[in-house]
């Protein structure tokens, strides 16, 4: 019974092992682990860098990209009071309206408000960008192979094309692309920004912040999720072996 | 049938006036408590169990993710998200429903295996087989459609691919596919209509799982050595000794699907599903959810489009007509020393034809899927009904109680024992 089992098991490790051919992308290079401290079973978002990181998006990333599905309230997450995420909310300007005349009207963003878009459609953000669209960064980490890693890899990863390649018009190499030719210029330069801690601006800790913040953004919840994951296979293993004894116990008279 | 009131042994007073009246609890008491059942079922046995509340998991999760979810192509993906991120518990619920589909397969998967193993498709089960293969078909129909609610990229292109499949047939092809996309692309009438059939399929689901149901209780459940049990020597109440074995057995499923939802609820899923689907932008590589992959390695490997079609589609009609291409008398592999090592084969290529179907239709992929192909339809069409007259079966136990027990008197409780409260 136990060999059978044991099978059993074997089947679905197999269907489970054999999958991962359905994961396969574009042609890219190795992406490698830029030792994330959320990627483990016990993982949590480094909340400082996380911070930084949204420092680093708001004042480079969100000139181009947006971020729609997340509010400025989400901030809270990350450590920030409610009057810091207050603040910050209030600094764009958000149009709202019609209002009792009629009229779309201006008003300072509240932290109800999702994060404001740099572009008002996807057609104005391509005018702006030489035709190429910048895709909104809320999952981007979920929607790439290698996830945070990847973003790292690619902020990084902006290099001189090998000698004989000819990049596009207004194209860019870069290492981790699929395909190595990106429209966005490099987007981080050392001391870019001024961080309030004190770390130094370079471009790995920049990339490495943003990448945090990013990562937390697709999921916000990944911290609760596995919390509730060891709590919930803890309690399983136990009543796993509860229901072997019952079972047991039930079967030892026609065994 | 007299009418007038029950003859109901129901102890408790009011459940008995109502057990006179509608006899539910004798019913429940019949199927699932004295039911009569081999003794001698080892795992395998638990998957139907596990499919049956597999699919009222993904009822009650699509139910509450249907209060949230917008069927409107600007306004699906964002809906999903949304779920995600808003809703209490959203995540939990949507990964949740998302894995399910994955663990409905991995089951049902596994539930077919031990039902060609052991023979269980062969006289008197061929019915039962048959709606077990429609519940399957159903379950695939409903995935699809499901899987292209979020609206993502794989969503879109996965919908395109597979709907366009159908253009391949004469005369009635362009039809199907408009009205399958209820336009000229896959656009927002097909996101709608894919909705309301991922909420209606489920509820037929069960409908067809109530008939596979009530068709196992006619013939009684086949066992992993093949032979009918000849007398209650061989049979155990359902209850408690297969209730107490499904839990167990239940638990660990329990474990699997945690491990998945909470640990990695995208591993199964393609990253791609995560960029809003763009009907400008097609994806490097168009993969279907890891449970088509078999089909669509079959579908990719033969050259011709219509050809490919009637393929994929022949390996589940297969299945329908396999109770008659395979003669043998003897169900069990256990006793069938060549047919065992035949679909041993068989398993191979399928898991080989789940390989090749996520690998881009490229050599050496192509002549792989082809040969795995090829094989996946002779162990059905050639081997079987050839082993049918060839094979010598090695001898078949007596009854099961002799082959479970030994030779030796049975042992007081072996006999099956009218159900006891505990
Ligand atoms: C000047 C505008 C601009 C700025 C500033 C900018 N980007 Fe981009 N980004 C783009 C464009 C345009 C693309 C599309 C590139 C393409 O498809 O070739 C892009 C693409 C991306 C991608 C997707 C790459 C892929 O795999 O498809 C990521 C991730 C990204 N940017 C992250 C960032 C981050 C993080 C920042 C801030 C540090 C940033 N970008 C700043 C314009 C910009
Ligand atoms: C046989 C049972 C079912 C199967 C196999 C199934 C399968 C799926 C799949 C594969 C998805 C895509 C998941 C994703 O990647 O996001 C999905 C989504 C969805 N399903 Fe189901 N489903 C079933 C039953 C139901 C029922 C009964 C309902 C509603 C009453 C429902 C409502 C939904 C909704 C609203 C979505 C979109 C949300 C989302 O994508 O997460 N499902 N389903």
């Amino acid at each position: 019974m136990l060999r059978n089992s044991l099978k059993a098991l074997a089947i679905v490790g197999g269907l489970i092992a054999a999958t991962p051919g359905a994961q396969a992308a574009g042609e890219s290079v190795a992406i490698p682990d830029a030792g994330f401290s959320f990627n483990g079973i016990f993982g949590t978002y480094d909340r400082a860098s996380a911070q930084r990181g949204f420092q680093v998006y708001q004042q480079v990333c969100a000139s181009c990209h947006a971020a729609h599905l997340l509010s400025y309230r989400n901030l809270r997450d990350l450590g920030l009071t409610e009057a810091q995420v207050a603040a910050i909310a209030s600094q764009v300007q958000i149009q709202d309206g019609p209002n009792d005349e009629g009229q779309m009207f201006e008003r300072p963003g509240r932290p109800s408000d999702r994060f404001r878009s740099p572009f008002p459609n996807p057609q104005a953000a391509r005018a702006s960008n030489n035709g190429a669209m910048p895709p909104d960064l809320s999952v981007i980490a979920k929607a790439r192979a290698g996830g945070a890693n990847y973003l790292y890899a690619l902020l990084t990863g902006y290099e001189d094309p090998p000698a004989g390649m000819t990049l596009g018009e207004g194209m860019n190499y870069n290492r981790y692309f699929p395909g190595h030719q990106i429209a966005m210029a490099r987007p981080l330069n050392p001391d870019q920004v001024e961080y309030a801690d004190g770390t130094p601006a370079t471009i790995e800790n920049m990339s490495r912040d943003v990448s945090t913040f990013l990562a937390w953004a697709a999921e916000p919840e990944a911290e609760e999720r596995r919390a509730m994951g060891v709590k919930i296979i803890i309690f399983l293993t136990l009543l796993a072996g509860l229901a072997y004894v019952v079972k047991r116990k039930v079967w030892a008279n026609v065994h | 049938m007299a009418s007038g009131l029950h003859n109901s042994d129901i102890p408790n007073p009011v459940l008995r006036w109502i057990d006179q009246r509608m006899p539910v609890f004798t019913m429940m008491q019949k199927e699932y408590g004295s039911f009569p059942t081999p003794r001698n079922f080892n795992y395998f046995w638990n998957f139907g169990a596990l499919a049956m509340v597999n699919l009222m998991i993904m009822i009650a999760t699509g139910i509450f993710l249907a209060m949230h979810y917008t069927p409107h192509t600007s306004m699906a993906f964002d809906s999903v998200e949304r779920i995600m991120r808003d809703v209490n518990f959203g995540w939990l619920l949507r990964y949740v429903h998302a894995n399910g589909a994955s663990m409905f397969f991995i089951v049902v998967y596994i539930h077919i295996w031990r039902g060609l193993y052991y023979g269980s498709y062969k006289a008197p089960r061929e019915l039962l087989w048959i709606l077990g293969v429609v519940i399957f078909l159903l379950m695939m129909a409903t995935a699809f459609m499901g899987y292209v609610l979020p609206w993502g990229q794989m969503s879109f292109w996965g919908a395109t691919v597979i709907t366009n499949l159908f253009s391949a047939f004469p005369v009635v092809g362009e039809w199907i596919v408009q009205l399958l996309w209820g336009g000229f692309s896959v656009d927002n009438p097909t996101l709608n209509r894919f909705f309301a059939l991922h909420y209606l399929l489920p509820f037929v689901i069960v409908g067809v799982v109530f008939l596979h149901v009530v068709a196992l209780h006619i013939t009684g459940s086949n066992n992993p050595l093949g032979v009918e049990p000849k007398g209650p020597q061989d049979t155990l109440p359902f209850h408690p000794y297969y209730t107490a074995k499904d839990s167990f057995g239940l638990v660990i499923y329990f474990i699997v699907f945690a491990v998945l939802v909470f640990f990695a609820p995208n591993y199964l899923g393609h990253p791609d599903n995560y960029i809003p689907a763009d009907p400008l932008v097609t994806p490097a590589h168009i993969v279907p959810e890891w449970y088509f992959l078999p089909f669509y390695a079959i579908l990719r490997a033969v050259p011709d489009k219509l050809g490919g079609v009637l393929l994929m589609f022949g390996s589940i009609a297969v299945l329908f007509v396999l109770p008659w291409l395979d003669g043998s008398p003897v169900r069990s592999m256990r006793f069938r020393p060549i047919a065992r090592i035949a679909f041993l084969l068989w398993t191979v290529a399928f898991f080989v034809l789940l390989w090749c179907g996520g690998k881009p239709a490229e050599e050496p992929y192509v002549t792989i899927s082809r040969f795995a192909t090829a094989y996946y339809f002779a162990y059905f069409l050639v081997i079987l009904p050839l082993l049918a007259r060839l094979e010598k079966p090695l001898p078949l136990p007596e009854s099961i109680a002799r082959a479970v027990l030994g030779g030796g008197p049975l042992p007081a409780g072996a006999a099956a024992k009218p159900m006891e409260k505990a």
